[in-house]
């Protein structure tokens, strides 16, 4: 094409400390298209992105807008140049309503009315435009995360951007809301804008975009256009090998119940009920996923399931041992029961971060032999338990004297799956088993967690990621407002009654047990 | 009748006149959590103003002069304490301590130093002072009409003006206010300047006004009152102005309850009845005014990623 492009970067530079973030990076990006940039966590997409919107500068390199080269001191530049960034966690605030989210940093004069008033006679102009209805008087708080990533996109074309950048965008949305979400982009295309979307999902990227980049490492390796690739092609050249995208399942054999949950509830102080009568059965031999948006009651589940939180009502029977409001449990005692636990927020309950990889790798079996003895820690003992289990994860680098901190998020992980994992547990509790975790790190995770159901582990994964669930998961149950609102055997899924389920939507399948 | 209406008269007018320093302060203290900064060092920055006004006023005889000092002496300790919480990031609450106890040290050792009077600054004549307008039983000096009038006008100015706007979103949500391409720093610069501002007219009011001169912890606590009228108004002024009303008239019925022979008990304990407006204090905050939604960014540095 000869067009002038929208924006032109070349040899674009990065270095935090001793990391190479962005390398030499060149790339067109063309006017009135929706482009890709697709990699794995870390592969500086983001950094790529954060400093084509000013908020960090470019060791070296060029940034063309529209054929004029620009220096992007901060987002004001490139806001001025019309550039808006969606950011991946919503710059929004929760007190204000939509219109005061809207006018932040562009209020047009010292006092708000005059501002306000114009402000929202754009923002309906908008809205039919692009067919962005939001109400203005709304309390962002109180808006669903779709709603809330609409009053994002508007906020940056209310600031007049012609060119918008979205941070994985798709991260905190149902599968719904995420196609909505390509629909505003594809009419924001009509509309002659240029949109720059930056993922992990493969999926996404054949779905929305005309053009895709493929960063590794710093670095562009490809450069496609959308309808010549597949998603195999991409996850090959983002990973650097084949990977399979597809798990190899022995079908289930499922034994006996080794938890059950009966009606299970779980109230506030507020008075809340974050967890409304939830039943469920765990058998050793099987994998049941939990799908739902995150903020359903996942979380709390998964602290009643590990013995963090005491139920208010119903009970739940761990291995022949009843927990209920009067006979509360902690997380010691359901470890010794044999259910490990890999929490959700791996750096807030999995770990400390300041720990030694070592000390990680015992967090919670550090009063047992060989580990302590007589009070003391065994400090030989316990770095050789941790090398013994870095080795078998594979947690690079093996260094166990190393901060915990300092590993990546998917080394992390495999540390902590590694410690859980250890035991031999009868019971597996995993929250978010990939979040933040690279593709190589999640083929390896995927496969170990199978790996533990077919030597008879009974298994529980919540996870936001409908993929992970679909690929893992024997049988599926979603979650919706703190219930468990269906079940689905896992031949029988498919993500569009799932999304449904997980937004409220869909009645209750016949599945559903209980009354 | 007559009785009455100027015991009624009497009290009002001692309640406005006990709840003045309160009222700057929590206004001051406002701007300040509004932004994201607490500000423990109210009290400091109070005694501080108290001190530098008297003695200014002593020295050179004039009562504006006084002023003056007062708001420099508030405004270089709130800068102390913005450039210890905001441009190094520094525990706020450690940084507002550290000025209390800085305020409470250096005000009787200058006092000593420069007067000699055991850390108290000499009497001042009326002159010196800043007097009554209208009602000479009253006490109704200037601070008192800018307290009064401090109230809408925080009011307004957070609520109605773009600075209000921004102040709001940055004790929030500093990452959206960054975002929009708006310095973090300057706006909580500002509101911690403002907040010495009404902090140094209160210390001023407290020893050139209501009082004739400084004594040593003339502030007695006032400072935390007023940190106690904003929680307790729940961040917003006209409910904080509410609470200092309440601490005041506690504290004007104290000193009229005071030697009084209460029917069946004899005298009243002076000792419970100063005690009054802390014993409330501690009260409220007990938990007794329900969930206070603090500002969210409120006490946390604000650091960009790398």
């Amino acid at each position: 094409m000869t067009a002038i492009p929208a924006i032109e970067l070349q040899g674009i530079q990065k270095s935090f400390g001793n990391v190479h973030a962005v390398r030499g990076v060149s790339l067109r990006i063309e006017k009135g298209a929706i482009t890709g940039i697709v990699g794995e966590n870390g592969a500086g997409k983001s950094t790529l992105m954060s400093i084509l919107y000013g908020l960090y500068h470019a060791d070296a390199g060029e940034i063309r807008v529209e054929g004029r080269a620009v220096r992007m001191e901060n987002p004001r530049d490139a806001i001025a140049q019309g550039i808006g960034m969606v950011h991946q966690h919503f710059m929004l605030v929760g007190t204000f309503t939509v219109l005061e989210n809207l006018v932040l940093g562009a209020e047009g004069g010292a006092l708000l009315a005059g501002g306000l008033a114009a402000a929202r006679a754009e923002l309906a102009r908008l809205a039919r435009e692009y067919g962005l209805a939001v109400d203005p008087d709304a309390l962002v708080a109180d808006l669903s995360v779709g709603e809330q990533q609409r009053v994002e996109i508007l906020k940056v074309l209310f600031r007049g951007a012609r060119i918008l950048i979205l941070d994985e965008p798709s991260a905190v949305l149902t599968p719904q809301e995420t196609d909505q979400l390509f629909r505003i982009l594809a009419t924001l295309r009509e509309r002659g804008v240029t949109v720059v979307l930056i993922t992990h999902k493969l999926r996404e990227i054949m779905a929305a975009t005309d053009h895709v980049y493929v960063m590794r490492q710093g670095q562009i390796v490809a450069d496609r256009r959308t309808a010549d690739t597949s998603p195999e092609e991409l996850a090959e050249l983002m990973v650097g090998r084949k990977v399979l995208m597809q798990l190899d399942k022995a079908p289930k054999r499922p034994g006996d119940v080794l938890l059950q949950a009966d009606h299970l509830t779980l109230v506030d102080e507020r008075g809340v009920r974050l967890l409304d009568d939830v039943g469920l059965e765990l058998r050793a031999g099987e994998i049941v996923g939990i799908a739902g948006v995150s903020g359903n009651g996942q979380t709390e589940l998964l602290q009643v399931l590990s013995g963090i939180r005491a139920p208010t009502g119903g009970r739940l029977v761990v291995r022949g041992r009843t927990i209920d409001p009067h006979h509360p449990t902690d997380p010691a005692e359901m470890r010794d029961l044999g259910v490990a636990h890999v929490p959700e927020d791996r750096l807030r309950q999995g770990m400390v971060a300041a720990f030694q990889a070592a000390e990680t790798s015992i967090l919670g079996y550090q009063e047992e032999p060989p580990f302590c003895r007589h009070y003391l820690m065994d400090g030989p003992a316990v770095g050789a338990h941790c090398a013994v289990l870095m080795e078998r994860f594979d947690v690079r680098p093996r260094a166990p004297g190393l901060r915990s901190s300092s590993f990546s998020g998917g080394n992390q992980q495999k540390l902590v799956l590694a410690r859980e994992m250890a035991r031999e547990p009868k019971v597996l509790l995993v929250g978010q088993p990939t979040r933040g975790v690279d593709i190589g790190a999640i083929e390896f995770i995927h496969r170990e967690l199978l790996k533990s159901r077919d030597q008879g582990c009974a298994v529980l994964v919540i996870s936001v990621e409908l993929d992970e669930i679909l690929a893992l998961a024997d049988r599926i149950l979603v979650m919706f407002a703190g219930r468990i609102v269906g079940e689905v055997p896992a031949g029988r899924a498919d993500e569009r009654t799932l999304g449904l389920m997980m937004a409220g939507a869909a009645p209750a399948l016949s599945e559903v047990e209980g009354p | 009748m007559d009785d009455v209406l100027s015991f009624v008269f009497l009290m009002f007018a001692a309640t406005l006149r006990v709840a003045t320093p309160l009222v700057l302060c929590a206004m001051g203290g406002l701007f300040s959590e509004k932004s994201g900064i607490v500000d423990v060092g109210l009290e400091g920055k109070m005694l501080m103003a108290a001190f530098f006004a008297a003695a200014t006023a002593a020295v050179t005889g004039s009562a504006w002069l006084g002023v003056a000092a007062a708001i420099v002496a508030a405004e270089a300790m709130a800068l102390l304490h913005g450039f210890a919480c905001i441009t190094w990031r520094g525990n706020q609450v450690v940084s507002g301590v550290a000025i209390n106890i800085l305020a409470a040290g250096l005000t009787v050792v200058l006092g000593a130093a420069w007067f000699a009077r055991g850390g108290q600054t000499p009497a001042l004549e009326s002159e010196q002072r800043l007097m009554p307008l209208f009602f000479p039983r009253a006490g109704d000096s200037i601070p008192v009409y800018v307290a009064l009038a401090s109230v809408p006008l925080t009011w307004w100015i957070i609520e109605r003006t773009r600075f209000g706007l921004r102040l709001r979103a940055v004790g929030e949500m500093p990452l959206a206010v960054d975002a929009a391409g708006i310095s973090v720093a300057w706006l909580r610069y500002r509101a911690v300047l403002l907040c010495g501002l009404f902090a140094g007219l209160a210390g001023a009011y407290l020893s050139i006004a209501q009082n004739a001169g400084f004594s040593r912890d003339m502030t007695a606590g006032q400072g935390f009152i007023a940190l106690a009228a904003i929680i307790f108004g729940k961040w917003r002024p006209f409910p904080a102005f509410g609470a200092c009303l309440i601490f005041g008239l506690l504290d004007a019925v104290a000193i009229r309850l005071q030697g009084v022979e209460m029917p069946g008990m004899g005298e009243v304990p002076v000792q419970l009845i100063q005690a009054l407006p802390y014993l409330l204090t501690m009260f409220l905050l007990a938990g007794f005014i329900g969930r206070a939604v603090a500002p969210k960014a409120a006490g946390v540095p604000y650091e960009k990623e790398h």
